[in-house]
């Protein structure tokens, strides 16, 4: 039987209202040990109230070769933002 | 924790000249690397042996003050040593995956270290031999360590800068701990005072060490220095250090076991600086390679923790299975 | 005379929480698991944490100037009072883990119980203590879980450690008279009512395990007389070695 552990991608929530954010990695052979083991390595200093681990493998990715197609094509969709259009002072804030 | 400069890095790489211009631009921009960009195969592999010898250096560093865990003079000494012990088990944690995102396991790393095959900081090959050892140690190698960490936040490998910001953070209580130790001692009789100027004694050159060699013999830094994986050098490094610890030396009344150390107003482009007698380097390899006083028992220890534990990984392995077919029998029925 | 039970009887406590705490931290640098080590030390920190807190309220109560330390390091093996199930050696990491649960299994009812101390600051510590048991008993019972229902091997070892440690479990519910009197007066839990709860801890992890608590025909007592194991007197040659080599020195 080989010997490594799966690993793990460990979330946290610093607080409610947050959202939680990834933090690191953790070796558990299952996913209550890997939550205990992402409570014992990542919240030792009142980082956090709740943790996510979800195991490594899940994890699809986009791939980086293809960045050019996946988010470039974003970049000259200006008027999603609301500085592209002019509205006058006296109008006020909008 | 506990970095010192990268033994035997090996920057070569054969791509050709467009892609690793490329990639250099991306470095002189201050992009940061991902674990999946393209990235030439000597950054990768000095990554790969950096970051995990930077681990092993933290796994194998719970040895030396974990030996006084269970001799801690008081309830405070002991907690703070369990927490500070911890945090580089910790530390050593974050840097594997750090460099698992390079594509190399954590149980490959582990190998390498039990065979010998990897290095670690060569610090840890040294005895805590007296309570002032622990406070030395948080003085002088966290110390040190710092110097060298602080511009890894910086560094361009992305999961490395950010392992190395959280270790920074937690980090900031080692030396501190460290040195009111020593203070403390200082401060107490003359036979803890003793205790204390010994403990320098033996810790300051092989805190000097830790830097690594100097520059001028120290090969393949240059290529890290471009890569951005290192920001300054082994000397610039160890300069200062020795500026900001010679004064704090003082502070405690103790003596730099150095005969040659004054101070050179000549040193850091004309705003002064100590200058040091010369390092024993041929210390220095020895150690590195193996025939320091406790080389051996560190791996040994090393070792002996992983193999001992085998049983208790298969375990839960072994149930980890067991409770995925009873789960799979069951949605079957 | 009621002061001095209650200060006996924190006492009992407080070294019960220090020497689990020195044995927890024999482990740091050599658990089997990376993240092991990183939890054995925070069950660790949390038991030395209680200790502290107990041995400065003993300390307080006594009122003879003593520190927690001068209590904690300058006393011998005949005055140490712990259980005896807290000084015996780690074994492999079966032993170390039933050891945590058969404790943790005892002290977070009686934290619970302890909520309604007499005293304010028995009060705070069990506030604390008692959600640090509950995690020692939920860690320490999965790894109970698979070591037991895990191999071949690992459950020979799980079967070997609860043969081994089984013996010192009656001693948890036990009562010393220093005990007694600190119950009486409303200080301090009874320890005699909480073997249901132990039971109801355990029970379903020790089911799950596939392990069975042996009955113990002759159960091994005496920690709280003074009466220990060969054990406790290593622990304490070493805990105690800087505090005895120098004596008045501060650190």
């Amino acid at each position: 039987m080989t010997d490594e552990m799966p690993l793990w991608e460990v979330f946290i929530r610093p607080r409610n209202g947050l959202a939680h954010k990834h933090v690191g990695s953790v070796h558990a052979a299952d996913a209550t040990l890997a939550l205990d083991a992402a409570r014992d390595v990542y919240t030792r200093r009142g980082e956090g109230n709740s943790i996510w681990v979800v195991p490594s493998a899940a994890i699809t990715a986009s791939d980086p070769e293809h960045a050019d197609e996946t988010f470039d094509p974003t970049a000259d969709k200006i008027y999603r933002h609301p500085t592209f259009y002019e509205i006058p002072e006296d109008v006020g804030h909008m | 924790m506990y970095s010192q400069g990268l033994i035997g890095a090996d920057g070569r790489t054969e791509e050709d000249e467009t892609f690793l211009e490329a990639f250099q631009k991306r470095i002189d921009a201050e992009e940061k690397i991902e674990p999946k960009d393209a990235m030439p195969e000597g950054y990768r592999r000095t990554l790969i042996r950096q970051i995990g010898q930077h681990a092993h250096s933290e796994i194998v560093g719970m040895l030396p003050e974990g030996n006084w865990i269970t001799r801690a003079p008081t309830l405070k000494r002991k907690a703070a040593l369990l927490a500070k012990v911890q945090d580089e088990g910790g530390h050593g944690l974050y840097l594997y995956a750090a460099a698992e995102t390079l594509g190399v396991s954590r149980a490959q790393m582990t190998e390498e270290l039990h065979s010998g095959k990897a290095k670690y900081s060569s610090i840890f090959n040294y005895p805590t031999l007296s309570w002032a050892d622990i406070g030395a140690i948080g003085w002088l190698v966290d110390g040190a360590a710092i110097m060298n960490q602080i511009p890894l936040c910086r560094c361009s490998f992305g999961p490395y800068a950010r392992a190395m910001i959280r270790i920074c953070k937690e980090e900031s209580f080692h030396q501190r701990q460290g040195y009111e130790i020593m203070l403390t001692l200082c401060r107490g009789t003359p036979e803890q005072k003793e205790m204390a100027q010994d403990a320098l004694n033996r810790f300051w050159w092989p805190a000097l060490m830790m830097f690594g060699p100097h520059d001028k013999d120290s090969a393949h830094s240059e290529q890290s220095m471009k890569w951005k994986i290192k920001r300054f050098s082994n000397d610039q490094l160890r300069q200062k250090f020795i500026d900001a610890t010679v004064p704090q030396a003082e502070y405690l009344g103790l003596s730099v076991p150095d005969p040659e150390l004054h101070w050179d107003p000549e040193l850091n482009d004309g705003k002064g600086g100590y200058r040091h007698g010369p390092i024993d380097w041929d210390e220095f390899w020895r150690v590195v390679k193996g025939d320091g006083a406790m080389n051996r028992d560190r791996i040994n220890a090393r070792r002996r923790a992983w193999e001992e534990g085998a049983w208790v990984r298969e375990a839960a392995l072994a149930h980890a299975e067991k409770q995925r077919s009873r789960a799979a029998k069951l949605a079957a029925e | 005379m009621r002061d001095e039970s209650l200060f006996n009887a924190l006492i009992e406590l407080a070294d019960d929480h220090s020497i689990l705490c020195h044995r927890l931290g024999e482990w740091c640098g050599h658990a089997p698991i990376l993240e092991e080590d990183l939890a054995l030390t925070n069950m660790a920190l949390d038991l030395i944490g209680t200790a502290r807190g107990l041995y400065a309220r003993a300390a307080e109560i006594e009122g003879r100037g003593r520190s927690e330390d001068d209590l904690a390091y300058l006393r011998n093996e005949r005055q140490f009072r712990n259980l005896i199930l807290v000084e015996r050696p780690n074994g492999d990491f079966a032993h170390t883990m039933i050891r945590q649960l058969f404790f943790a299994a005892f002290m977070e009812p009686y934290w619970q119980a302890a909520l309604e101390s007499r005293d304010e600051t028995v009060r705070g510590i069990a506030g604390k203590a008692v959600k640090e048991m509950s995690y020692h008993i939920r860690h320490a019972g999965e790894w109970v879980i698979r070591l037991g229902d895990g191999t071949e091997e690992s459950a020979t070892r799980a079967k070997a450690a609860m043969e081994a440690l089984h013996i010192y479990v009656d001693e948890l519910f036990h009562s010393s008279p220093a005990a007694a009197a600190a119950a009486g007066i409303g200080m301090l839990p009874d320890r005699r009512g909480l073997r249901a709860a132990w039971n109801g801890i355990t029970a379903p992890i020790l089911a799950r395990a596939g392990l069975e608590l042996p009955q113990a025909a002759n159960p091994q007592t005496g920690g709280r007389a003074g009466l220990h194991t060969e054990d406790l007197g290593h622990i304490l040659c070493e805990m105690q070695y800087l505090q005895r080599a120098y004596p008045g020195a501060t650190w």
